[in-house]
């Protein structure tokens, strides 16, 4: 036997147990406490029908000591709630005047551990109160929504019924700079509603000479309940022990969580006293809980760790979401993605048309996925050119042209290897905002090289004339997006010449950057030929068609002002 | 969550015209429904109920039950379009069901959801009520641990009126007639394979709900006009009130609002799976009968791409298939999501 365990002995635990629905489950719950020894205070709202709370009676009928106090009508986030937790309380002092310490739980909170692990708890330290208690000036224990102003607004209105007048009072009084003082030697403290403190503190509270002028304050204070006794405390009580013993978790609405059968393994490593809001079909939680006093665990602290590790990932998914996830339950608008793509992966234009075998070469040299052009005008090109591609995406491309960013954030997001595909003028456009606004994206254009294939397509000058405009005009356009200051991808842009100045240094670079265990570019794939292509460009021009993409080729042309394309401020669209 | 977009009043007008026309119309096409086995007394307050138009699907009937009493349906509503193999008579003796035998036309009753919609009205007011296909079978985050009362409750308490489930389309291996289907037995021990990633998704102005395409129909079947697919997105679990309405098949609603089962500012909801056991051997007799009775969506043109697909014996099967396991893989994936459902 330890020293806490013979100190068990003093604990008189009184609990004040607020009900407002499924009372059976309260029940319940009232005698698991009675059985544990506590002293039961039970608050029932009024609204519930009488004939629950008769059976309720009923079924606890066998067990002595069970007050029932007068039921108040409670209307969340009001003040009736802590009016019927007083009422209880007084209630309770008054029947037990040995009482030591005082819980507070709901019909819906479990005891998860035997009530004399808790009381041996308790004994470790008899003086001190086990309240959340956090001041509201500090930043943020609410979740959403007021903090300072739940203190200094008046809220006449229930937020449940009356949301809109409720809305619209809090704006108003915003707009004229209602500031309620608090009463002289009160700061405002916030913290979760449900608390354990000792029967001194709270006599202290509940006796308190200026009484009256709190609680006349805390009327019109909004959700009181996480407030009342949270900023009396301050004023009462030395030692604040400022974490609560029950479990509750809120979601980012402030709704509680519900617990369910499977969280039965989680809620007894967490070691917590008492845990709430069970969901009341878990009938094997409902079992299971408390688990009986154990010599082992007897004076192991509480650790929810997990279980909150758990819920903050489930708030973060509800909030954020999966980055590069478009599904039926999340479809971001434009620019609310958070995260446009799930993976890092990289863009090479002109370098098909440079090296005609550039594609299979690339494999060799970095480790992803790498495609052709899988935005290609006749056909998605997958590695390989498989009819299906990875996810079993449609290698058409109408399906891939009637939602292009879906076809590519699935094709990332179900790909385990970096995805690496080219890209060029001719492909679909669509999502060139969306790659350069990309952090995920790495796009490395040469310019101007869609020239090398017309030059050796045999067409007629007049077909290449006019195919040389469409597809020049189409990459001026992408290369203002790639200039505009709104680029989030890591680009790299050379025109032509540049790159065929030193084309294995460039390469080397890119491929680090994408890939930084890429081994060093020792061979290039063969070029195609260049030549005659400074007699097409001089033939274009007479033609009519500046090229502007190329660069300086060998003289002939003189290079224009504009030849890397100014950046333009233009919004994304 | 986002708000949809406020329409000017007099498309909001239309809608509302639309969605009474459509309850009219559902009203005054009950006198086609004759109650066969009306257990309708039954239906307790909080009951969840499931509503199902059926027709020659006797053989698939009782793992059908068995997979909705499972998840805790408490009543089901069938409506019988004149089955010959039996079936009506093995609904009418469920202690759970009531059914309505009618003979009138599957495609003047709006494929059914006239019927439907109206025993909705009726009886599913107030309800969480399941309208699903014999062949549906609704999974959800959490499925294999929490009764579909939980999930109710929870949505419940967050203030959602719907639910959704994309209809996931699950095929055997190697050609669909391989594999006879038994009565009574699992599809899915047949039917174990689905696309993982082959989906593209529109959100459609008008009702502001998702268009979704793709999945093995698309791209076995419709591969030269891929748009023209079938619709997968679904929201098949709502808390009905009177004046809602489905507007076309259980793709989407009136009004609005109940559309919108997704996130828009990033952040994902709670959404569940319809495993779709359509491909097990019974199905090309099914397509070919089908095909011959025209009356299916669009002219039967998918029952038409299926049965000349079926001919060379069709596998839906491919390298990037993947084995169903359980809804943990579904949510790995991204087809579906727990939201903050912890």
């Amino acid at each position: 036997m330890s020293s806490a365990d013979e100190g068990a002995e003093q604990i008189r635990l009184g609990v004040v147990l607020l009900c407002h629905a499924d009372l059976v489950m309260a029940a319940r719950m009232a005698r698991i406490w009675l059985d544990g020894g506590a002293r039961v205070a039970i608050h029932v709202d009024a609204k519930t029908p009488q004939a629950e709370l008769d059976a309720m009676q009923q079924a606890l009928a066998d067990c002595e000591g069970v007050l029932y106090s007068p039921r108040h009508r409670c209307d969340w986030g009001r003040f009736s709630l802590v009016q019927a937790t007083q009422d209880a309380a007084e209630m309770l002092l008054a029947a037990h005047p040995d009482l030591t310490h005082v819980y507070l739980a709901s019909g819906a909170c479990l005891p998860l551990r035997d009530i004399s692990e808790l009381t041996a708890w308790l004994a470790r330290d008899p003086q001190r109160d086990h309240i959340e208690s956090v001041s509201a000036h500090d930043v943020g224990w609410t979740v959403g929504g007021l903090n300072e102003e739940r203190f200094s607004l008046y809220f006449p209105f229930d937020w449940r019924r009356q949301r809109k007048l409720f809305d619209r009072f809090v704006d108003l009084q915003r707009r004229l700079r209602i500031r309620r003082r608090m009463p002289r030697g009160l700061s405002p403290h916030l913290g979760a509603q449900w608390w354990c403190l000792t029967a001194a503190t709270l006599r202290a509270i509940l006796d308190d000479p200026r009484r009256a002028e709190f609680d006349r304050f805390f009327r019109s204070v909004w959700i009181p309940d996480e407030s009342y006794f949270q900023t009396l405390v301050r004023r009462h009580s030395v030692r604040i022990e400022s974490r609560s013993l029950t479990l509750a978790k809120f979601d980012h609405k402030g709704r509680p969580y519900q617990l369910y059968d499977d969280h039965i393994r989680m809620l007894e490593d967490s070691r917590c006293f008492v845990a709430r809001k069970v969901w009341p079909g878990s009938s094997r939680l409902l079992t299971h809980f408390p688990r009986p006093a154990s010599d082992q665990a007897r004076t192991l602290p509480p650790d929810p760790v997990r279980i909150e590790r758990l819920i903050n990932r489930t708030v973060r998914r509800r909030i954020y979401g999966r980055p590069g996830l478009l599904m039926q339950s999340r479809f971001p608008r434009k620019d609310a993605e958070n995260g446009k793509t799930s993976a890092p992966y990289a863009v090479f234009q002109g370098l098909t048309d440079l090296y005609p075998d550039f594609e299979s070469w690339l494999a060799r040299h970095v480790s992803g996925d790498v495609h052709g052009h899988l935005f290609g005008p006749e056909e998605v090109e997958f590695a390989g050119r498989v009819r299906v591609g990875p996810g079993a995406i449609s290698s058409s491309a109408i399906v891939r042209d009637h939602d292009p960013q879906g076809f590519l954030t699935a094709l990332i997001r179900i790909s385990p290897k970096m995805q690496v595909f080219q890209f060029g003028p001719r492909d679909n456009q669509a999502l060139n905002w969306f790659m350069a606004t990309d952090p995920n994206a790495h796009i490395f254009v040469v310019t101007g090289a869609w020239m090398l294939p017309l030059l050796h397509s045999g067409m007629p000058f007049d077909d290449v004339r006019r195919v040389a405009a469409t597809l020049q005009r189409s990459e001026l356009h992408q290369l203002d997006i790639l200039n505009s200051i709104w680029v989030k991808a890591r680009v790299h842009v050379w025109d032509m010449t540049d790159f065929l100045a030193r084309p294995q240094a460039l390469l080397d670079n890119a491929f680090w950057q994408i890939d930084p265990d890429a081994e060093l570019v020792r061979d290039l794939p063969p070029m195609r030929d260049m030549a005659g292509l400074d007699q097409l460009l001089r033939r274009l021009r007479n033609a009519g068609l500046r090229p502007l993409l190329t660069g300086d080729l060998s003289g002939l042309a003189p290079v224009p002002d504009g030849a890397a394309p100014q950046s333009e401020r233009n919004g994304p669209r | 969550m986002s708000g949809l977009k406020r329409l000017p009043i007099w498309k909001r007008l239309r809608r509302r015209a639309e969605r009474q026309w459509l309850i009219a119309r559902a009203a005054r096409r009950r006198k086609v429904l004759h109650p066969v086995a009306d257990r309708t007394g039954q239906i307790r307050s909080r009951d969840i109920l499931a509503f199902v138009t059926q027709r020659n699907e006797r053989i698939r009937l009782p793992w059908f039950l068995k997979h909705y009493r499972d998840l805790g349906v408490q009543h089901f509503l069938f409506v019988d379009n004149d089955s010959d193999d039996g079936s009506l008579d093995y609904l009418k003796d469920q202690p759970d069901v009531s059914v309505w035998w009618t003979d009138a036309g599957y495609k003047q009753a709006r494929f059914g959801m006239d019927w439907i919609n109206w025993l909705l009205m009726r009886h599913g007011s107030g309800h969480w009520c399941v309208t699903v296909d014999p062949d549906e079978f609704l999974i959800y985050p959490h499925c294999e641990t929490r009764p579909l009362r939980a999930l109710t409750d929870w949505l419940d308490g967050s203030g959602r009126r719907s639910f959704s489930a994309m209809l996931l389309d699950m095929y055997p291996k190697g050609p669909i007639e391989a594999q006879p289907y038994h009565e009574g037995q699992d599809p899915f021990q047949i039917a174990r394979y689905f696309d993982p990633a082959n989906y593209t998704i529109r959100k459609n102005p008008k009702y502001g709900n998702l268009w979704i395409q793709g999945g093995p129909r698309t791209r076995a079947f419709f591969a030269y006009d891929p748009l023209a697919g079938p619709a997968l997105n679904k929201i098949p679990l709502v808390k009905w009130h009177w004046r809602y309405a489905y507007v076309s098949s259980t793709h989407m609603l009136l009004p609005r609002s109940l559309n919108l089962t997704y996130d828009e500012d990033g952040g994902e909801l709670a959404s569940g799976c319809l495993l779709h056991a359509k491909f097990l051997s019974s199905f090309s007799q099914k397509a070919a009968e089908e095909l011959d009775r025209r009356q299916h969506y669009a002219n039967s043109q998918e029952y038409r791409a299926y049965h000349a697909g079926l001919q060379g014996e069709a596998d839906l099967w491919c390298p990037e298939s993947r084995e169903y396991q359980d809804w943990q893989q579904l949510e790995e994936l991204g087809l579906i999501s727990r939201g903050n459902w912890a």
